[in-house]
C-alpha cells in the first residue's frame, strides 16, 4: 500500500484502491520505441522521466487516492453553448445504468429553461471533462447534480447579462425560455448561440447563483425516460466491447493457474509461429494480440506456461480464517457502558452472522480498447474511475498523465465492480507491443475469477433487552466485510461497535452498498430475534427503539402500503420487516415469502420498500433503482456465493453461479417518500440493504428457522 | 476447415468469409459489425446474444456459423422497419425497462419470438419463456410490463 488513505469524509472502505498495482512492467523494448517516436534524444528522455516522476507523485497518486481539485470554477469548464445553440454539459461521472445521464440532463435543462432534448452530456472523458474521483458512493446526485445545476444557472444569468448589454436594457426586463433570451415588452428575442457565438463562458460560478427552488421545478422532480433510450433498444449504442478501430487487433491474456501463482517457465514458440500473432511476456504478464478474437484465443491456449502455486485457504475455512487473520487493536466506537446495559437487561442474546463473497457479474464483462499514437495513449474502457484508471496507466507505463486519455462509453453496468484499471493496462500493454490498437474483452470466466469480489465476513452480535422492549446493550463486531452501515439510527444507550480489518484470501473490493448489506443483515436480523424474545411485534419493537423521525417515516410508509400486521402467517407463508440508513438515504422493507415444505424452495411473494433520499429528481428512475436493488439483493440474500479452493474459483460461470432471474422476482412496490425540503441524496446503493434481513425475518416467521448466513438458502430450505 | 461465404441477415444475403465452426455471434459482431447482439457468457446462459433463426429465439454465442446455412437470421438491428421502432422496442422505452441496456437487445429478441408464437401471453408464460435471459440491473418487472404492453399494441395484426 502506498499513501493508502482516502478522504474519510468521502469513503472509508475502498479495498481495491489500496491494492498494489497488478502489473510491474519492464517495458524495455517498447519504451525505446516510444522515445524514438517522439524524436528521441537524451534531453527529451530526461525531461519525460522527470515529468513522469512528477506526475507519479502528484496527479497519479492523487488519482489513486481519489483526491483532486473540486473542478473548474468558470462556467465554461462544465457547460458549452455552441454557435448553433446546441448545449453540452461536461462531467467526469460515468453512466453505468444508474440513468444519471438522464437525471443530470434534467438539472441542466431546468436551469437553462430548455427542453431536455437540447442537452448533450459528455461524460467520463479525461481530456474533455473536469477531474472526477469516480462514480461511486452514491455521490452523483448529492454533488454532481448541484454542481451542474449551479453551472447551468450561472450560464443562464450570464446569457441574460449578455443580452441586456447588447440591447442596452435592464436585465430585469428579460426572461429566458426555450433556448432564447426574450425582452417581452420590446418583442425582441435572441438565441443562446447568437449570444455566446460559441465562445467559452469564462464567468466564475458564484455560490450565490440563484438556482430554481424545488417547488418550482418543471423538469427535475418529474419522471423523464432514459434520454438516449432509443440507441439502446435498437442495439446501436456502442459499448466499449463494441468499439472498433481501423487495424485493430484482439487481445487475450494467459492467466495464472491460481491466485498468487508465479511463472516458472513459458513456451510460446507455437503461438509465435501463428500468422499475425504477437506474444507479449513482461514480468508476470503473458498475453497475445492477434488479427481476430478466435486467433487470439487459439494463440493463448497454445502457450504452455508452468506456474508455481502456494497453498491457499478454501471457502470452507473462510470464517475461521478471517477471525484468525484480524488486525490487532481495531478502533472501537463506544457509547455508555456495556456492562451497565447488560445488567439492566432481562434477556441477553449472542449470535454470529456470516456473509459470503459474491461477484458483481456485470453483464458486460471488463473490456478495453487501447491505441498508441505518437506516444499518446488512448483507452476506451468501462470503468467507474476514468481519472483513477488514467493514473494507474501512468504508473504502469511510467508516462505522464497528460499523454493518456481515458474515455468511458456508457457501460454495461458495474455495481462497484469496475473501479480498477486491469483490463485497460492489459489492452494498452498488448497494443504497445503490437504497434496497433488492441481490443480486450474478458471472458465470463475471467470476469468471475480475476475481477474483485464483495468481501466475505463474520459478524458477532451480543445484546441485552428489557421485557418492555428497550434494547439496553449492543455489541457488534464485524470481521472483514467492512464498516459501511455499521453505525445505525437506533437509540442504544450502551454500545460498542468494532470493525476488524482482516486478510482476505480473495481479491476483494467495493460492491453496491459496500458492507452496508452485511451490517444491516446482521443488525436487522438480530433485532428481529430480540423482538421475538420479548414477544413484541417487530415493527413496534423497532419504533420503540428509534427517535429518528426520518427512519420512523419510512418504516411506517412501508408498513402501511404492505399492510403490516394484517396478513396471517402460516407454516408456509411469513412476513418480515427491516430498516436502515446509509449514504443519506433511509430505507424500510417488508417482505412476504412462501416456503414449499416438500421441495424446500423459498419464493418471494411480495416486497414493499419505502425509500427517502431527500428531494426526488426523477421519480420513475428512482423507482427503477429501488426495484433493481431489490432484485439484485435477492441473489445475495438467497443463493449467490463464490465457491473457492486453493486459489481457484470453482463456479466461474452463470451455469454454476446462480443470479436472479425472472421467476425469482416477487411483486415489488417502491414507495417514495419525497422530501422537497431536504437536499437530494443518491439512490443507487442503499435500497439494497433492507432486502436480505426482511426476507430472512419472513422465513423465520413462516418456519421458525433462523437463517444467519448469506446466502440464506443456496439449495433451498433444509428443514 | 469448411468456410462459409454467405449469411442471410436482416433480409439481405451478406458476403462473408469465415470458418464454419465459428460462433454466429462472433461473425455478426466482428465481421459484420452488427454489435447489437452481445457477449455475456459464451455458454447460452444469459441470453444477451439472442437472435432469431428462422423465427426461433437462438443463443448466437453457442450457435456455429455452419448451422445457419440456408436459414434466415434476424438481429436487433433488423426489427426496426423504415425508421419505425418495433412495438416491443417502443414498449421497452415507455416502460423504462432498461438501466445499463446491455441485456436489452437479447431481451427484445426473445420477446419478439415469444409474441410471434403466443400473441397474448399470461405473466406466467412471459416469465417461463424469458427465464433464460439475465438482467443484472434487475429490471425484470418492467420487462414483463413492456411485453404485456407490446402484446396489447400488436393486437389487430400490427406485426
Amino acid at each position: 500500500m502506498k499513501n493508502g488513505h482516502i478522504d474519510d469524509s468521502i469513503e472509508i472502505e475502498r479495498y481495491e484502491l489500496f491494492a498494489e498495482p497488478t502489473y510491474h512492467f519492464n517495458l524495455e523494448l517498447e519504451r525505446r520505441d516510444f522515445f524514438k517516436l517522439l524524436g528521441g534524444g537524451l534531453v527529451l528522455v530526461f525531461t519525460l522521466d522527470a515529468l513522469a516522476q512528477e506526475s507519479g507523485r502528484q496527479d497519479g497518486e492523487a488519482g489513486r487516492r481519489g483526491q483532486g481539485s473540486s473542478g473548474p470554477k468558470e462556467i465554461g469548464g462544465w457547460l458549452h453553448i455552441a454557435e448553433d445553440g446546441s448545449i453540452t454539459a461536461y462531467t467526469g461521472k460515468v453512466e453505468f445504468g444508474q440513468n444519471i445521464r438522464t437525471s443530470l440532463s434534467q438539472v441542466v435543462a431546468e436551469e437553462l429553461r430548455v427542453p431536455i432534448g437540447s442537452i448533450r452530456l459528455t461524460m467520463g472523458d479525461t481530456d474533455l471533462t473536469p477531474f472526477d474521483m469516480g462514480t461511486f458512493g452514491s455521490r452523483t446526485t448529492p454533488t454532481m447534480a448541484p454542481q451542474l445545476r449551479k453551472a447551468a444557472a450561472a450560464a443562464r444569468e450570464a446569457l441574460i447579462d449578455l443580452a441586456a448589454e447588447q440591447w442596452k436594457v435592464d436585465r430585469a426586463a428579460l426572461v429566458v425560455n426555450d433556448g432564447k433570451v426574450t425582452n417581452e415588452r420590446a418583442k425582441q428575442s435572441i438565441d443562446f448561440g447568437k449570444l455566446t457565438k460559441g465562445q467559452k463562458l469564462l464567468k466564475v460560478i458564484s455560490d450565490n447563483t440563484p438556482t430554481t427552488p424545488p417547488d418550482q421545478w418543471k423538469i427535475t422532480g418529474k419522471s423523464v425516460t432514459k434520454v438516449d433510450g432509443r440507441s439502446f433498444v435498437t442495439g446501436k449504442h456502442r459499448y466499449t466491447s463494441d468499439t472498433k478501430l481501423p487495424e485493430m487487433m484482439f487481445g487475450r491474456v494467459v492467466r495464472p493457474s491460481a491466485f498468487n501463482a508465479s511463472v516458472v517457465s513459458v513456451d510460446s514458440s507455437e503461438a509465435e509461429a501463428m500468422p499475425g500473432v504477437k506474444v507479449v511476456r513482461d514480468g508476470g504478464f503473458i498475453g497475445v494480440a492477434a488479427p481476430s478474437a478466435q486467433a487470439a484465443a487459439r494463440a493463448a491456449s497454445a502457450i504452455k506456461a508452468e506456474w508455481k502455486t502456494e497453498p491457499q485457504p478454501s471457502g470452507k475455512e473462510l470464517y475461521d480464517y478471517l477471525r484468525k487473520q484480524a488486525a490487532e487493536s481495531p478502533r472501537a466506537n463506544v457509547t455508555g457502558s456495556l456492562a451497565d446495559g447488560l445488567n439492566q437487561a432481562t434477556k441477553k442474546i449472542e449470535q454470529t452472522y456470516t456473509v459470503s463473497y459474491i461477484a458483481h457479474a456485470p453483464l458486460e464483462t471488463r473490456a478495453a480498447v487501447a491505441e498508441w499514437n505518437k506516444g499518446k495513449l488512448t483507452v476506451w474502457v468501462g470503468t467507474q474511475r476514468p481519472f483513477g484508471v488514467r493514473g494507474e496507466l501512468a504508473e504502469a507505463f511510467r508516462i505522464p498523465e497528460d499523454r493518456i486519455r481515458v474515455i468511458v462509453p456508457d457501460t454495461g453496468s458495474g455495481y462497484g465492480g469496475k473501479h480498477t484499471g486491469d483490463v485497460a493496462i492489459e489492452a494498452a500493454r498488448l497494443a504497445q507491443a503490437a504497434g496497433r490498437p488492441v481490443k480486450l474483452l474478458w471472458t465470463r470466466e475471467e470476469e468471475f475469477t480475476w475481477a474483485y469480489h464483495r468481501p466475505g465476513g463474520v459478524i458477532d452480535v451480543s445484546s441485552g433487552v428489557r421485557d418492555d422492549g428497550t434494547i439496553t446493550a449492543w455489541e457488534f463486531h464485524n470481521y472483514n466485510s467492512g464498516s459501511a452501515g455499521i453505525q445505525h439510527r437506533y437509540d442504544f444507550p450502551n454500545q460498542k461497535i468494532v470493525f476488524h480489518q482482516s486478510k482476505s484470501p480473495l481479491r476483494q473490493g467495493s460492491y453496491r452498498g459496500l458492507a452496508a448489506t452485511a451490517n444491516h443483515f446482521a443488525r436487522e436480523v438480530h433485532i428481529d430475534e430480540l423482538a421475538h424474545t420479548v414477544k413484541i411485534d417487530p415493527l413496534e419493537f423497532r419504533l420503540k427503539n428509534l427517535k429518528d423521525e426520518r427512519m420512523k417515516a419510512v418504516l411506517n410508509a412501508a408498513a402501511k402500503t404492505f399492510g403490516w400486521g394484517k396478513g396471517k402467517s402460516t407454516k408456509n407463508t411469513g412476513y418480515g420487516i427491516a430498516a436502515g440508513f446509509e449514504k443519506g438515504g433511509y430505507v424500510a422493507a417488508c417482505a412476504e415469502v412462501s416456503v414449499d415444505r416438500t421441495t424446500g424452495k423459498i419464493q418471494l411473494v411480495r416486497v414493499v420498500e419505502a425509500f427517502e433520499c431527500g428531494a426526488v429528481l426523477n421519480p420513475d428512475q428512482l423507482k427503477n433503482q429501488i426495484e433493481g436493488s431489490i432484485v439484485m439483493g435477492i441473489g445475495g440474500a438467497l443463493f449467490e456465493a463464490i465457491d473457492f479452493d486453493n486459489g481457484k474459483i470453482l463456479n466461474p460461470r452463470f451455469s454454476r453461479y446462480r443470479v436472479p432471474r425472472f421467476s425469482d422476482v416477487p411483486v415489488i412496490e417502491a414507495v417514495l417518500v419525497d422530501r422537497k425540503d431536504l437536499p437530494s441524496a443518491g439512490a443507487g446503493e442503499t435500497p439494497i440493504v433492507g432486502l436480505a434481513p426482511a426476507v430472512g425475518n419472513a422465513i423465520f416467521d413462516a418456519t421458525g428457522i433462523r437463517l444467519r448466513s448469506l446466502p440464506m438458502a443456496p439449495n433451498g430450505l433444509k428443514a | 476447415m469448411q468456410r462459409i461465404s454467405e449469411l442471410h441477415v436482416n433480409g439481405s444475403k451478406l458476403r462473408i468469409d469465415a470458418d464454419a465452426d465459428r460462433s454466429l455471434l462472433s461473425v455478426l459482431r466482428d465481421d459484420l459489425d452488427l454489435t447489437g447482439s452481445k457477449y455475456g457468457c459464451g455458454e447460452g446462459q444469459c441470453g444477451a446474444c439472442t437472435v432469431l433463426i428462422d423465427g426461433q429465439a437462438t443463443r448466437s454465442c453457442v450457435t456455429k456459423l455452419g448451422a445457419t446455412a440456408g436459414k434466415k437470421v434476424i438481429t436487433i438491428e433488423g426489427i426496426e422497419k423504415n425508421g419505425r421502432l418495433h412495438p416491443l422496442q417502443e414498449a421497452f422505452l415507455e416502460a423504462d425497462a432498461l438501466q445499463c441496456g446491455y441485456c436489452t437487445p437479447g431481451m427484445i429478441m426473445s420477446s419478439v419470438a415469444l409474441l410471434s408464437k403466443t400473441p397474448t401471453p399470461s405473466d406466467q408464460e412471459i416469465v417461463r419463456s424469458m427465464e433464460g435471459n439475465v438482467c443484472r440491473c434487475g429490471t425484470y418487472p418492467r420487462i414483463v410490463t413492456a411485453i404485456r404492453k407490446a402484446a396489447q399494441s400488436m393486437k389487430g395484426g400490427g406485426r
